[in-house]
């Protein structure tokens, strides 16, 4: 078992355990913190595919985050009220499902970021990270103007949505539900890195040339690594969303989209797990330092600083050093 | 007369003022290398680009075993059957020397939209990309870093990668670029043995290894191909020790 691997197998073993223990000692507030890390880890792992196995600096993830969290906020919000979304040409309800709010989440994330990558991947470098800003602000600008869903004061939900056979309003449960979300998706993500569209992928990251002389067009693979990035955050998003059961413009900020960016670049860029590390440590940091200061955020920036500038693989580079997989 | 499996039919190409590419016309043909030399500035990466994709001729046509490839892209043509090696190196330095050769292997015989099972295990591509590897003598280097090759090893990872397409064409830039003596002796054996696989369009400064190799050379000067022929045609060429060897004819 190589170094990384265990500290994984760590990272796993502590999100199972500690919601346990927090469970144990009625402690649901740390339910509540490490759900949030999960989510955020699971918008990051989103992310990373894109930045890390693709080398696409997006500044605008937080435009699938936010939609995913529109999906969830407007489908509940409808449902709550009895009103449906739209009567013509064809009825459409609201609902309080959570796998079917996943769903929309996901299609509505994944078709923005099809359309967002087509035209933003035509630019590379300072250009692609404009266009995709640029994108996210759109977003931003317009979940505020947009008073039929809350407008700059959001859209509140009452009670949290369903999942059959639970009741997602206890910590545990709902916790239960973003763990198993985040294995899977986390196994998705280690197997894809290792596919042959993760070795075309990074390999376009660091040759394009070559992988275009092979016979494969790098846009193509750079499009559909984007839509599957821009569907995961939305789906962190959607329970994002749920799990503060409310929606704002904020989940559209380009805020959002640094922060997510910040947490994968201290956790390791490309690492499988380096989202899932970042993720904790940065709600570590907000729950610890928020409380000593509102300026907590100049920690986490001087903690970014160093490892930018001695750690460039981030923790588990620093802890797991180099690594190639073969197989 | 053996039909030409690569030709270009007056490929034109401007910069503005400059003219890159005069009306070239070359073919490549069966089991043949052909040399293709000129001093610095004479056209030939430009040339290069106008065959593997990169750039557009403004006129003219290049055609791959008899199909008209000019307005296709890179990865079309390579998938047609064109095998480039780059003169510096490109290729994916973080990862290993199999993950290099895969990647051939999946640009030309898989898909790379396959997105759960590991590229590694699949048997047909792994044994076409060992296979390479062992052509060049880097099989024994399969699980290194490729940034941790030398300088000679990535020129042969480079080989490796054309041969995993089974091209029906290589086209080579500069192969022995920075290879010392061994290293371009090495090479020179290696390439000699290739051109049974697949044709070769040689673009190369090292003269022994040109003169050892090329069945045909041909000459490049300011965009020009000023003469095409045997080495010993080129050798006595009065218009080529003029304008490349810098001799009085």
């Amino acid at each position: 078992m190589s170094r990384e691997t265990a500290l994984n197998a760590v990272m796993v073993m502590g999100l199972f355990l500690v919601p346990l223990w927090a469970l144990w000692a009625d402690e649901p507030f740390i339910i509540t913190l490490t759900t949030k890390a999960a989510i955020l880890a699971l918008a990051g792992v989103g992310l990373n595919i894109a930045l890390g196995l693709g080398g696409l600096v997006s500044l605008g993830h937080a435009a699938f985050f936010g939609l995913g969290g529109y999906a969830m906020g407007i489908l509940a919000s409808h449902a709550q009220s009895y009103a449906p979304i739209m009567e013509t040409p064809f009825l459409i309800e609201g609902t309080k499902s959570m796998p079917v709010i996943w769903v929309i989440a996901i299609i509505t994330s994944g078709l923005a970021a099809l359309a967002i990558g087509a035209l933003s991947l035509r630019t590379t470098g300072v250009y692609f990270i404009m266009i995709t800003l640029a994108f996210g602000q759109m977003l931003y600008f317009f979940s505020i103007s947009w008073p039929a869903y809350g407008g700059e004061d959001g859209l509140s939900i009452y009670v949290r949505n369903g999942f059959p056979g639970l009741n997602t309003l206890d910590p545990i449960q709902f916790y239960a539900i973003v763990f198993v979300i985040l294995m899977a998706v986390l196994v998705f993500a280690g197997r894809l890195a290792k596919s042959p569209f993760g070795l075309a992928l990074n390999a376009a990251r660091q040759s394009p040339e070559r992988v275009e002389t092979v016979g494969i067009t790098s846009y193509k693979l750079r499009l559909i690594a984007f839509t599957i990035s821009g569907m995961i955050t939305g789906l962190a998003g959607a329970l994002f969303a749920d799990l503060n059961r409310f929606v704002s413009p904020t989940m559209f900020s380009w805020q959002t989209s640094g922060e997510i960016m910040v947490f994968i670049i201290i956790g390791g860029v490309g690492r499988l797990f380096g989202p899932v590390v970042g993720a904790v440590l940065f709600i570590l940091l907000e729950h610890l330092l928020g409380g000593l200061s509102d300026y907590w955020h100049v920690y986490l920036g001087v903690l970014l600083l160093l490892i930018v500038l001695f750690a460039r693989g981030g923790l588990i580079g620093t802890l797991a050093g180099k690594e190639i997989s073969h197989d | 007369m053996i039909d030409p499996v690569l030709e270009t039919h007056n490929l034109t190409k401007s910069f503005g003022a400059v003219q890159a590419s005069k009306n070239i016309t070359l073919d490549l043909r069966a089991g043949e290398i052909h040399a293709l030399i000129g001093p610095n500035g004479a056209g030939k990466s430009t040339l290069i680009k106008q065959i593997c994709g990169g750039l557009t001729p403004d006129a003219g046509r290049v055609v791959l075993n008899g199909e008209d490839i000019t307005h296709l892209s890179t990865p079309d043509r390579a998938r047609k059957g064109l095998g480039r090696t780059f003169q510096i190196s490109a290729l994916a330095m973080e990862d290993s020397v199999l993950q290099n050769a895969l990647l051939g292997a999946l640009g030309a015989h898989g898909s790379p939209f396959r997105f759960f099972a590991p590229a590694a295990r699949n048997r047909e591509l792994r044994a076409r990309a060992e296979d390479a590897l062992e052509q060049v003598g880097l099989i024994d280097y399969r699980n290194v870093r490729t940034s941790e090759l030398s300088h000679g090893q990535r020129r042969q990872l480079e080989v490796a990668i054309a041969l995993t397409l089974t091209p029906k064409a290589f086209v080579m830039d500069e192969p022995m670029a920075g290879l010392g003596a061994e290293g371009s002796n090495t090479l020179t054996q290696f390439l000699d043995g290739l051109r049974k696989q697949a044709p070769i369009l040689l673009v190369e400064h090292d003269m022994d290894a040109v003169f050892a190799l090329a069945d045909r050379i041909s000459v490049l000067v300011y965009g020009e191909v000023i003469a095409t022929g045997t080495v010993d045609h080129i050798r006595n060429d009065p218009a080529v020790r003029t304008a490349y060897l810098g001799e009085d004819a």
